[in-house]
């Protein structure tokens, strides 16, 4: 089994859809089952949400910026490590079970580096 | 990892009732002026939720949790704001002392208080001043969490109409500063009929409506809460209030049998009696037995009993129709309509005979452009024998049906009549 980073851009925080609470609940029921089913399988590592707020450090005077983060739909909002046997499972992993592919969210698949 | 705890699951409608009841504290809180803070407020505390949530699954007391960010979100918006910017806000007094304040929020948010200031709020979406449809919206929009889009399907009207009505109530309570309180009964009687005639059109907009969206039965259930909590408050526990609870009980435990498998609709006279809710049932006779102690008859006292008719007979033919006649002879003394003429002309035709019914559906008017109407004409001419007429109603029914379920029961009683 290999590592790999499941990198959410955008998704269901920007969707209009999100207005209605209950519409919001019921999303939020799908991301339980898709984390519950990982869980099962033996192959969620972890994974945290990111707040949309943040700092860039950048070049060699380490100026420190307020962005340039990308608008709502491209911004990170959060990761996923999963465990997987190689880089086409756990595309697949993602093409089945990423709830937010309905609001244009976009999930990036990268393998862990190997020691 | 296999030892992580399983995920647990959110059950009912935490996030739309938590919106309604986080709202009501915070429009107390921030006052009139604030009605927008205090939504995105809520909107701002669920959307947290869900991000996170949805990563580390439920926290150990859900509610708590949205408390401590709504509570958190508001102090940060009363600190930021001078005391004249908070008028008619509860944190005006205190906005200048940090330890008062935040005790203050802290007790807003306390279970006797939230049903109070939702009681408040109820009262004021309710408001006379607001037009009916108004008054709707903003019920389902702020105490209900519904969005303006569930409410725009529900209505079958378009979201930009309900934005605006929306818009338009909430300028209204601005401008006409009104407080947000509950009116003693007793001094204000008309605010309380206005709150109840709200929840009364909210049920039946539920229960009747000829669109067939999810949010019916919605609709319903948020009527009855709300009536719920109504009764909850021992100045508001009056015999109108008891009596339209029993109504909705009794109306509402026909739900399973109202539809077949297919979700065609399923008129009375064919449902499965044995779906009925018992439950709800026995309750909505407890309320009727609470509500007939007081002195006063209201229209929901006289809905509520025809309900009850309708629940206790063990089929359609055994209904005690005879009763029925009665009580819509009284309702209609009370609230003179057409639709309950026709509704007691209906019950004549079981009471008596079709002939009678006949002749009391034809001296109605003003329900020319109601199906219901012309299909009843059509089961009379139909059970008097007279196919020609009751096809020439049945076809004037279908034209102006505007819902597929009942296109269907009509087509199946023109089917009916080659049989019969």
């Amino acid at each position: 089994m290999e590592k790999f980073m499941l990198i959410f851009h955008g998704g269901s925080d920007v969707a209009p859809e999100m207005q209605a609470p209950e519409a919001m609940q019921a999303h939020m029921q799908k991301w339980f089952a898709w984390i519950d089913q990982l869980r099962k399988e033996g192959r969620y590592v972890g994974g945290e949400p990111l707040q949309p707020t943040g700092k860039f450090i950048v070049g060699k005077n380490k100026v420190v910026t307020d962005g340039p983060f990308a608008e709502g739909k491209e911004l990170v909002g959060g990761y996923f490590i999963i465990e997987a046997k190689d880089l086409n499972e756990a595309i697949q992993i993602s093409s089945d079970g990423y709830p937010d592919f309905i609001f244009d969210g976009k999930v990036e698949v990268r393998p862990v580096q190997k020691m | 990892m296999s030892n992580l705890p399983e995920v647990k699951q959110l059950v009912g409608h935490l996030f739309r009732h938590e919106a309604g009841r986080m709202a009501a504290v915070l429009y107390r809180m921030l006052g009139t002026a604030n009605l927008e803070v205090a939504e995105d407020i809520v909107q701002d505390t669920l959307l947290k939720a869900m991000e996170t949530w949805s990563y580390h699954g439920l926290p150990e007391n859900p509610q708590a949790w949205l408390y401590t960010v709504a509570k958190n979100k508001a102090l940060d918006f009363v600190r930021s704001k001078k005391r004249h910017e908070l008028i008619h806000s509860q944190l005006a007094d205190v906005v200048h002392s940090g330890w008062a304040l935040s005790a203050s929020v802290n007790n807003l948010f306390l279970e006797n208080e939230i049903q109070d200031s939702q009681l408040r709020m109820i009262f004021a979406c309710c408001h006379p001043s607001l037009s009916e449809e108004s008054q709707i919206a903003l019920t389902l929009k702020v105490l209900c969490g519904l969005s303006t889009l569930e409410i725009a399907a529900a209505f079958l009207t378009s979201d930009e109409t309900i934005q605006k009505r929306i818009f338009r109530a909430k300028e209204k309570l601005r401008e006409q500063q009104i407080k947000l309180e509950v009116p003693n009964p007793e001094v204000f009687p008309l605010r309380l009929d206005s709150v109840l005639t709200i929840l009364y059109l909210l049920f039946n907009e539920g229960y009747h409506t000829t669109n067939e969206s999810k949010v019916r039965l919605d609709l319903c259930e948020e009527a009855m809460r709300l009536n719920y909590l109504l009764l909850q408050s021992p100045t508001l526990r009056l015999p109108k209030v008891q009596a339209l609870m029993a109504l909705m009980c009794l109306q509402a435990s026909r739900f399973p049998s109202r539809q077949d498998n297919n979700g065609a609709n399923v008129l009375l006279e064919y449902q499965d009696r044995s779906l009925w809710n018992r439950e709800l049932i026995n309750r909505g006779f407890l309320y009727l037995k609470e509500a007939s102690m007081g002195k006063e008859l209201s229209d929901y006292h006289v809905e509520a009993s025809v309900a009850a008719v309708h629940a206790t007979a063990k089929t359609f033919q055994e209904t005690n129709w005879k009763q029925l006649v009665s009580l819509y002879k009284l309702l209609y003394e009370m609230r003179p309509s057409a639709i309950i003429a026709m509704n007691k002309a209906i019950a004549v035709g079981y009471a008596e005979n079709a002939a009678n019914a006949i002749e009391e559906l034809l001296s109605i008017k003003g329900l020319e452009q109601n199906h219901f109407y012309h299909a009843a004409l059509g089961n009379f001419y139909q059970q008097n024998g007279d196919k020609m007429e009751a096809l020439k109603w049945y076809e004037k029914a279908l034209l102006l049906v505007r819902s597929c379920n009942n296109i269907t029961i009509l087509k199946m009683k023109i089917d009916s009549l080659d049989n019969g």
